[in-house]
């Protein structure tokens, strides 16, 4: 067949067939803009407050970046074990448990120095995840169980499992409590060792003279969020660990047939997945909170989901889509307050939405029309 | 009347990246049965495609029976009484014969009913006049392919067909299948059809066309009267040079026993035994070929030399080294060489690269890994090394193995297998899908491989690429190895025979299921 050069419509879809989240966000604009127009607001307006408030200064940046910290563990998370061919849909449970082992190993250890609480923190925090994501992984490798039914149900289970835990570990009364005799009405749990906790980017940055505020929440976890993707992305494309992970990925028989053992690739694969879900333990337990209370960490977890579909399961692209995600979830919740409640914070909810149904929707039109033009001879 | 019924003229056809037809002429006499030949890529199905009316052309004329037509649908060509049977059937297997007949078309009875009766009446009466031997109530799923095939033709049939377009029918069926649907393409032809026939196979050019039509690059390179042609001349016209169609095989010396299965037995996962004590042995410089009618346990015997399936008893050596029970990790590291029959399942990963395919399997191993990482320099090495050996197009390393053709996807996997220098290789069915220049490219690198003193395993559905190619013939049916024979004189029928369970005491239930139901 005579070759020919590449024609620039091809070009063109394929380069979009890369950017479709970047369609997408602008398709979910333009649609949320309508919803404003219904509620009777000026969608320009809305914008404009929105980002401006979230990204127009430090604070705003600092609330965005915090925000996104835990939406880029759990969005690795989700990714890495989709690069395997592996939906894992428990990152909730996993940010539970590991978390909450996290809350744990650093209330417990109230004597041991910050160089050791620190790192054994974090190590807590990934571990409990990884150990949530391992039982799925073994039923999925040895028998065939669908990864999907096990990690939901895995889900509920953490859910009731670490609240069952909040109660035996329960923080006692405070001195008001105390005073007026009641109990400790509150289920969380006691607060980290001041040697277990992340010190807050405000802290580090007034310490090199540069103004920022010092109520904000930002804190090194995020940090550690960037290490994790940089070495996500080193893991799957550079070793050949995630050679033969992708491998599984792609090509389960083909796989097998190269001698590589699937069975440990899909079990390895979940439960380095489990351990970046725990993680989100780093920013909202030792950097944030200090301590664990589960409404904390409710639908971090599927957020992750759509933030890996957003940023088309690549760690670049999540750390984007968790920073936009974090963008629209802040300035949504300014607009809300700025509005006066005319402009509810579910709006956010709708365009995260519609933003995540554009991203399947332009991928699968694109694709076709690649196809199309590609076309059989 | 026209002299011809089907007039294709100045046809051109491009798409984004290629131009798949260009200026073509083609022309069918009524009654004919006409080939149409050429290697896969070469236009052939965009050309029958555009009769159908699944594409429009970008340029040309069509004319039936002198008359100009123009085939907007599928539904256009079925008034100008044209059907084409796919090569993937389009049938719906929990559904009987006559609903899959019917489908799109269904004959009613009181404005509501659907006149199930009247149908399978109307196709029990073309399946007598062709010889189909069709039972109209049995479902799609419990027939054999050949049987579907025959669905499909009636399908076409049923709708008034008097062209009827085949493309690449025998890719799917045995050999005892092929000769039942040429059969009945010879009846069709005695009624008048006129039929359309699209191959790349030449010996079946030879056997069953009037005339045959070549194409290559998108252009028609000639048409023939096939009584005046050769299989020779068709093979250049469709390549653009000269062929080796047979194969040239020397005497060769050969030595140890390489490989030797003893009373291997395997079961599958409903415990049913898939091979039964099959006992053989390669000697290097050897080619032992599996001869036998497909899923009678040639797969099976495969993945258990490979590791990938647990034998129940019996026991397999490399060279005195008793491999039984090995990981199919270990046994690659035995130097054993393999080229899968499902290519698309088994041999490569088509979201990777041409260079990350190129190390499957040994990605894990210096010079490849350096630690924990891969050593992309030294892969991209050996890439570039291997595609200008083995002459992989487009000769680049990074494109993914999905963009490249049939043959060349082929090449990449025979490179790999081949580059380590196996002890022994097991090629299953190493030509299947491929046009005539990569098929002889791959027969030359086995015969090279046996010149070099190596032993191979092949596997192969395409009977004539068995009893050229292999020192030894092993007949395999039912997981039973019913004979082994040295290849001199071996009579094809005597084969067929064995291949079909003939070979096999008490077991006379032939595979070839001629009347369903």
């Amino acid at each position: 067949m005579n070759e020919k050069p590449k024609s620039r419509g091809d070009l063109l879809f394929s380069l979009m067939e890369k950017f479709t989240p970047i369609i997408a966000i602008i398709g979910a604009l333009i649609i949320s803009s309508a919803i404003i127009l219904l509620i009777g607001e000026d969608p320009i307006q809305v914008y404009k407050m929105m980002f401006g408030l979230a990204i127009g200064n430090r604070d705003g940046w600092g609330n965005v970046l915090f925000r996104a910290t835990p939406l880029i563990f759990t969005g690795l998370a989700v990714a890495f074990a989709f690069q395997c061919g592996l939906f894992n849909i428990g990152a909730e449970g996993q940010v539970y448990v590991g978390s909450f082992l996290a809350a744990f190993i650093g209330f417990s250890f109230t004597n041991f120095p910050a160089i050791i609480l620190i790192p054994l923190t974090i190590i807590a925090s990934a571990m409990g995840g990884a150990l949530w994501a391992t039982l799925p992984g073994i039923l999925k490798a040895k028998k065939g169980i669908h990864e999907v039914i096990i990690t939901i149900m895995m889900n509920w289970i953490a859910a009731s499992f670490t609240f069952y835990l909040v109660l035996i570990y329960k923080a006692p009364p405070t001195e008001a409590m105390k005073a007026a005799n009641m109990p400790q009405m509150i289920p969380q749990t006691s607060e980290i060792a001041l040697s277990a906790r992340l010190p807050r980017i405000a802290t580090l940055l007034t310490k090199l003279n540069i103004s920022f505020p010092s109520h904000n929440p930002l804190n090194v976890s995020f940090f550690i969020a960037l290490i994790a993707a940089f070495a996500i992305y080193y893991l799957l494309w550079k070793t050949t660990l995630g050679y033969e992970i992708r491998a599984v990925g792609f090509n389960r028989t083909a796989a097998e047939y190269a001698g590589i053992n699937v069975s440990k690739n899909i079990i390895l694969a979940m439960m380095i997945s489990g351990a970046l879900a725990g993680l989100v333990g780093t920013n909202e337990v030792m950097g944030y909170k200090f301590r664990w209370r589960q409404e904390i960490f409710i639908n971090l977890g599927f957020n992750g989901i759509a933030v890996a579909l957003l940023g088309k399961n690549h760690p670049l692209g999540v750390v984007l889509a968790a920073i936009l995600f974090g963008t629209l979830s802040y300035g949504g919740a300014l607009v809300n307050i700025y509005t006066a409640g005319k402009i509810p914070r579910e709006l956010i909810m709708v365009i995260q939405a519609v933003i995540v149904i554009l991203v399947v929707v332009s991928d699968e039109i694109i694709k076709r029309i690649l196809l199309r033009r590609k076309s059989i001879q | 009347m026209a002299e011809y019924l089907i007039e294709m003229k100045d046809i051109s056809k491009s798409f984004p990246l290629v131009q798949a037809n260009d200026k073509v002429n083609f022309t069918v006499k009524k009654g004919e049965i006409h080939a149409l030949v050429g290697e896969n890529g070469a236009g052939k199905s965009t050309l029958m495609s555009i009769l159908y009316g699944l594409y429009q052309p970008d340029e040309g004329d069509i004319f039936i029976n002198g008359k100009k037509v123009i085939i907007s649908d599928p539904n256009k060509a079925i008034e100008n009484k044209i059907g084409m049977v796919h090569q993937h059937f389009m049938l719906v297997p929990p559904l009987t014969v006559v609903e899959n007949v019917i489908l799109g078309m269904e004959p009613r009875k009181n404005y509501f009913f659907v006149d199930l009766q009247k149908a399978a009446h109307d196709i029990k009466e073309l399946s007598e006049q062709y010889d189909f031997k069709i039972y109209p109530w049995s479902k799609i799923e419990d027939i054999s392919v050949g049987i579907q095939q025959r669905v499909e033709i009636i399908k076409v049939l049923y709708r008034g067909a008097e062209i009827l377009i085949l493309d690449e029918p025998t890719a799917v069926l045995t050999p005892q299948e092929v000769d039942e649907l040429f059969k009945i393409l010879k009846a069709l032809k005695k009624q008048g059809k006129t039929i359309i026939f699209i191959t790349h196979k030449l010996n079946e050019v030879m056997a069953v066309s009037d005339r045959v039509t070549i194409m290559r690059n998108g252009k028609v390179v000639g048409t023939k009267e096939t009584k005046q042609t050769s299989t020779s001349e068709i093979a250049t016209l469709m390549v653009g040079r000269e062929v080796l169609l047979t194969i040239d095989k020397t005497e060769q010396q050969t030595g140890k026993i390489v490989l030797r299965l003893e009373k291997v037995n395997s079961l599958n996962q409903q415990r049913y035994a898939v091979l039964k004590d099959v006992t053989l042995s390669i000697k290097e410089g050897q080619i032992l070929g599996i001869a036998g009618v497909e899923g009678n346990g040639q797969a099976e015997l495969v993945e258990v030399i490979n590791g990938l399936r647990p034998i129940t008893s019996g026991n397999i050596f490399l060279y005195e080294q008793d491999i039984t029970g090995f990981s199919p990790r270990k046994i690659r590291e035995l130097n054993i060489g393999h080229i899968p029959e499902d290519r698309r399942k088994r041999g490569y990963i088509a979201d990777y690269s041409v260079a990350e395919n190129l190390v499957l399997g040994s990605h894990y191993k210096p010079p490849f890994a350096k630690g924990l990482f891969i050593n992309f320099p030294e892969v991209n090495k050996l890439a570039d090394r291997l595609i200008n050996d083995y002459d992989i197009r487009p000769a680049s390393k990074d494109n993914l193995l999905k963009s490249l053709s049939g043959g060349n996807q082929q090449k990449v996997i025979v490179a790999r297998e081949l580059y380590k220098k196996p002890i022994l290789l097991i090629a299953s069915q190493p030509t299947r899908g491929l046009d005539v220049g990569s098929i002889e490219f791959v027969h030359k690198q086995l015969l090279l491989e046996r010149s070099l003193g190596k032993a191979i395993l092949l596997i192969s559905a395409e009977l004539d690429e068995i009893m050229s190619l292999s020192d030894v013939i092993a007949v395999i049916y039912e997981g039973e190895i019913v004979e082994i024979l040295e290849n001199k004189n071996i009579d094809r029928s005597r084969l067929g025979f064995l291949m079909t369970g003939g070979g096999s005491p008490g077991k006379y239930n032939t595979k070839q299921d001629t009347l369903v139901g």
